[in-house]
């Protein structure tokens, strides 16, 4: 008895012991190898979950779930009245991570920042070509239009750094907020250069983020532990591991036989299954996103907008869009711009199913052929042109306008259909970069984007006197007036047929708090706790 | 022997040149500029996309860059990963051998079961039992690996939960790789419950990657006894009074097994084939699921350089077959 007795209390002992060494770790089933992890040099959402969202941090970040942007390592900013410059103030004191292969000395301060950028356009910094890693590109750098706006970027003292444009450009501070304009060691970056081991500044990434790289398993396993010195408090869970799982079906099964906690991107045909159990949640939302068909205003008749708008008004879009992405859903587009957007105008819809009243006007027009384009290419706004283009075909021939449909490998498409006399129809779309609204109406319709990414060539002034004001303007508020103007006037003049916004989806184990869906694409695990 | 052996090196030569140009010609066939498909919705400026052209050397003449290809990969430099910015040798050798052990499982698999299977179909030539072994097994070569891989997991992971679902060894379990085989590393850093867990994320997908090579195996054990069984010296052991299990063991299996062992050098080929979509469902990280990895990134050197490299391992396989061949046999050598 006493021998029980003796052995009872070592197991509780040792149980009690187990109990408190036990780390919380959180198991996240990422869809693919992340490329890298230095997010400048890289462009796949997997490779910033995997980088910029888990060990950086950047001067200003996303509001978690939304697309605001709110203070990250600078604290607050100044914009010059003509917009030109941007003084960011720094949050003292913030720490590096400490890891096996870097110790910093110092806190994060100016000279990170400006090396940070500098590294991306400056040829002749070391960081920037060849001897770092071969054939750099710097996708989003030169993508979201940096050395067109970026003059200069200067360190006014320690903890202030100065941005000057070459022209106002209101969006520019989104862009800091995207994965690109992480914010980098150049401690880390000189001492790695002293050492000739230069490239592995992109395999063992050192941050100011929540969590710090442990180790890489290729294709296989990422592990991370929490940053305990991070500038916003250490995060709940202490060890955050993504287990790589290409196939969506394994992934689910994964999440439902509790090897993993949270994974993204469930097969539309599992989604039963998992609204079916109760150990997990599904989690959707509407993509940063939008699939639409532009019609080249700039032809008769489509240059009147009643042609255009008895076209929209033809096509059973409910019906289209159930066909095209089937399980999986999708949230019928009212504005160009998706509902989880700043500025978004609920009160503007789009045309409604009206096939009579389309034919009446279209008789009218005297429209009796049009170009229907389609590529061969699966989207996430668009899953197939083809079937689309068929049904928009059929409910186009019971209102007597008879489509030819065009097709074109998807490189030739684009080439052929972004030409400014392109006749016809041209199914496209759009999937957002920073949760600008600029980034989709100057990007898709501004004037200056045709023959670039205005497949309507449309014009419109006053459009266009909207979203170049808002453009220049850097009061948030005030945008968002210009920005609903906009889509008014877009809803009137129907440059494009609005399809969707397709749905995006992740699922959580029950015991994972303060995961949300992100409108911007991304997987962050800040905030995230885990119930044992 | 030695001219014998030159032969088969000689042979290697066009093979060789015909592999690298189908590498080459695949990834140039594939739809689309290879620079205007990485750069999705965005496009690329005009400028951006010359120098981007001359970067990755697209400007030059077809024959130019196949020249310089053929150039880098006899000097042993299989060129640096478009995405990763590594090496692509490097990448290689980290992962082979996930695939290795992975083929090596499911070739034990394969073998313990078809071997055994076939004998005994052959045996009992004609009855339900033979009837049944050779129908599964004509199922077994036309299962889609996709489709069975999913179903297993569905059933034994999920529905059962007797096997994890997918991946290596279980999280818990972290060390370095001395060989890079995890049964292997786990048994030299002592860790008997980390050799446990890799055994069972093994059984699955060797189960999947085994059953094509699987029927083949029991397929060709059963027609190679089936023909050994009526030779003379098989009835002569049986006259002189042998046991079965003796004339069937020695006797027949010995003889039988020499176009069995040539089967299973050949489904090295198959192996490789099937790792590419075994690894994919069950997130295994080795060659084939870096392929389609490679192919859904537009990597095209790891995918040109991947190809070649993977079919210099079946060369090279079919070569130690051809040798092995030669040893045993020796009327070959002549041939």
């Amino acid at each position: 008895m006493k021998k029980t007795m003796t052995f009872a209390a070592a197991l509780l002992a040792a149980s009690v012991l187990s109990g408190m060494a036990s780390a919380k770790t959180l198991v996240y089933c990422s869809e693919a190898s992340p490329a890298n992890f230095d997010p400048g040099t890289t462009t796949g959402g997997n490779d910033f979950d995997a980088s910029s969202r888990t060990v950086y941090s950047r001067l200003v970040e996303f509001k978690h779930g939304g697309t605001e942007v709110e203070p990250g390592l600078a604290d607050k900013w100044e914009i010059s009245d003509d917009g030109l410059v941007y003084t960011f103030h720094l949050h003292p004191g913030v720490k590096f991570q400490t890891t096996d292969y870097f110790k910093p000395t110092r806190d994060l301060n100016a000279d990170d920042v400006v090396f940070s950028f500098d590294r991306q356009f400056n040829k002749q910094n070391p960081w920037n070509g060849d001897k770092y890693l071969p054939n750099l590109t710097w996708d989003y750098y030169t993508g979201m239009d940096m050395p067109k706006y970026v003059a200069k970027w200067e360190k006014v003292d320690d903890l202030t750094v100065k941005l000057t444009l070459t022209e106002p450009n209101a969006p520019m501070l989104a862009n800091l907020g995207m994965d690109f304009a992480s914010i980098v060691s150049k401690e880390y970056a000189d001492q790695l250069q002293k050492d000739g081991k230069m490239a592995d500044f992109s395999t063992k990434p050192i941050g100011t983020g929540p969590f710090q790289f442990v180790d890489y398993q290729l294709d296989s396993v990422i592990r991370y532990a929490a940053h305990p010195d991070y500038f916003k408090g250490k995060e709940k869970i202490d060890d955050l591991v993504f287990a790589i799982t290409p196939d969506a079906t394994a992934r689910i099964q994964k999440v439902l036989a509790g090897e993993c906690d949270v994974a993204p991107y469930p097969n539309p045909a599992d989604l039963a299954t998992i609204k079916a159990n109760k150990d997990v949640t599904l989690l959707d939302q509407a993509g940063l996103n939008i699939g639409y068909m532009s019609y080249n205003t700039t032809i008769p008749p489509l240059d009147k907008a009643e042609v255009r708008h008895a076209l929209n008004q033809a096509i059973d879009r409910e019906a289209l869009i159930k066909s095209l992405f089937q399980d999986a859903g999708a949230t019928p587009a009212q504005n160009l711009i998706p509902p989880t957007m700043w500025s978004w105008d609920k009160d503007v819809k789009f045309d409604s199913y009206n096939p009579d009243a389309a034919k009446k006007v279209l008789e009218a027009a005297g429209l009796k052929e049009i170009q229907l384009w389609a590529s061969d290419r699966v989207r996430p706004y668009n899953p197939n042109f083809q079937r689309a283009a068929e049904l928009i075909q059929a409910d186009w021939a019971k209102v007597g306008v008879k489509a030819e449909i065009v097709n074109y490998e998807w490189t030739k498409y684009r080439a052929e259909g972004k030409k400014k006399d392109r006749p016809g129809a041209f199914q496209i779309g759009w999937t957002g970069d920073n949760g600008d609204p600029d980034n989709f109406f100057a990007t898709l319709f501004a004037c200056s984007a045709i023959g670039v990414s205005n497949y309507s060539s449309w014009c419109d002034k006053d459009f266009e006197d909207l979203i170049q004001k808002a453009k220049k303007t850097s009061d948030q508020a005030e945008r968002t007036k210009l920005y609903e103007q906009a889509q008014v006037i877009f809803a009137k003049e129907a440059p494009a047929f609005l399809l969707a916004h397709s749905q995006v989806y992740a699922v959580v184990r029950n015991n994972v708090s303060g995961f949300k869906m992100d409108p911007l694409g991304i997987h962050r695990f800040d905030g995230v706790d885990k119930a044992e | 022997m030695l001219r014998y052996l030159l032969n088969k090196f000689a042979l290697l030569i066009p093979t060789l040149v015909g592999i690298t140009i189908c590498a080459f010609a695949f990834v140039r066939l594939l739809p689309g500029d290879p620079i205007l498909a990485m750069a999705g919705e965005h496009g690329v400026a005009p400028a951006r996309y010359e120098e981007l052209k001359q970067q990755f050397g697209f400007n030059l003449p077809i024959w130019e860059q196949y020249a310089r290809y053929v150039g880098e990969v006899a000097t042993g430099d299989f060129g640096v990963s478009i995405s990763s910015k590594r090496p692509v040798l490097e990448e290689f050798k980290t992962l082979f051998p996930a695939t290795l052990e992975l083929s090596f499982f499911a070739m034990v698999f394969a073998m313990v079961i078809g071997i055994p299977a076939g004998i005994f179909a052959a045996v009992k030539r004609g009855s339900w039992f033979d009837q049944s072994l050779m129908g599964t097994a004509l199922v077994g070569y036309s299962m889609p690996i996709f489709w069975w891989g999913l179903l297993l997991i569905i059933f034994f992971s999920g529905y059962l939960g007797w096997t994890p679902v997918s991946g290596r060894i279980g999280l818990q379990f972290f060390f370095k790789p001395i060989t890079g085989f995890m049964t292997i590393d786990s048994l030299l850093y002592g860790k008997w419950d980390a050799f446990r867990s890799a055994l069972s994320h093994l059984v699955l997908p060797a189960i999947v990657l085994g059953t094509i090579p699987l029927a083949v195996i029991a397929r060709q054990t059963r027609s190679a006894m089936l023909e050994v069984l009526g030779e003379d010296y098989v009835r002569t052991a049986r006259a002189k009074g042998l046991s079965a299990a003796r004339v069937i063991g020695v006797h027949a299996l010995r003889n039988a097994l020499i176009p069995v062992v040539t089967t299973i050098g050949l489904q090295v080929g198959t192996l490789l084939a099937g790792a590419i979509l075994t690894e994919t469902i069950f997130a295994w990280p080795g060659i084939g699921k870096w392929m389609v990895d490679s192919i859904f990134k537009r990597d095209y050197v790891v995918v040109q350089s991947g190809l070649l490299l993977i079919a210099l391992i079946v060369m090279a396989v079919n070569l130690i077959v051809d040798v092995l061949y030669a040893v045993i046999n020796p009327r070959i050598r002549a041939a």
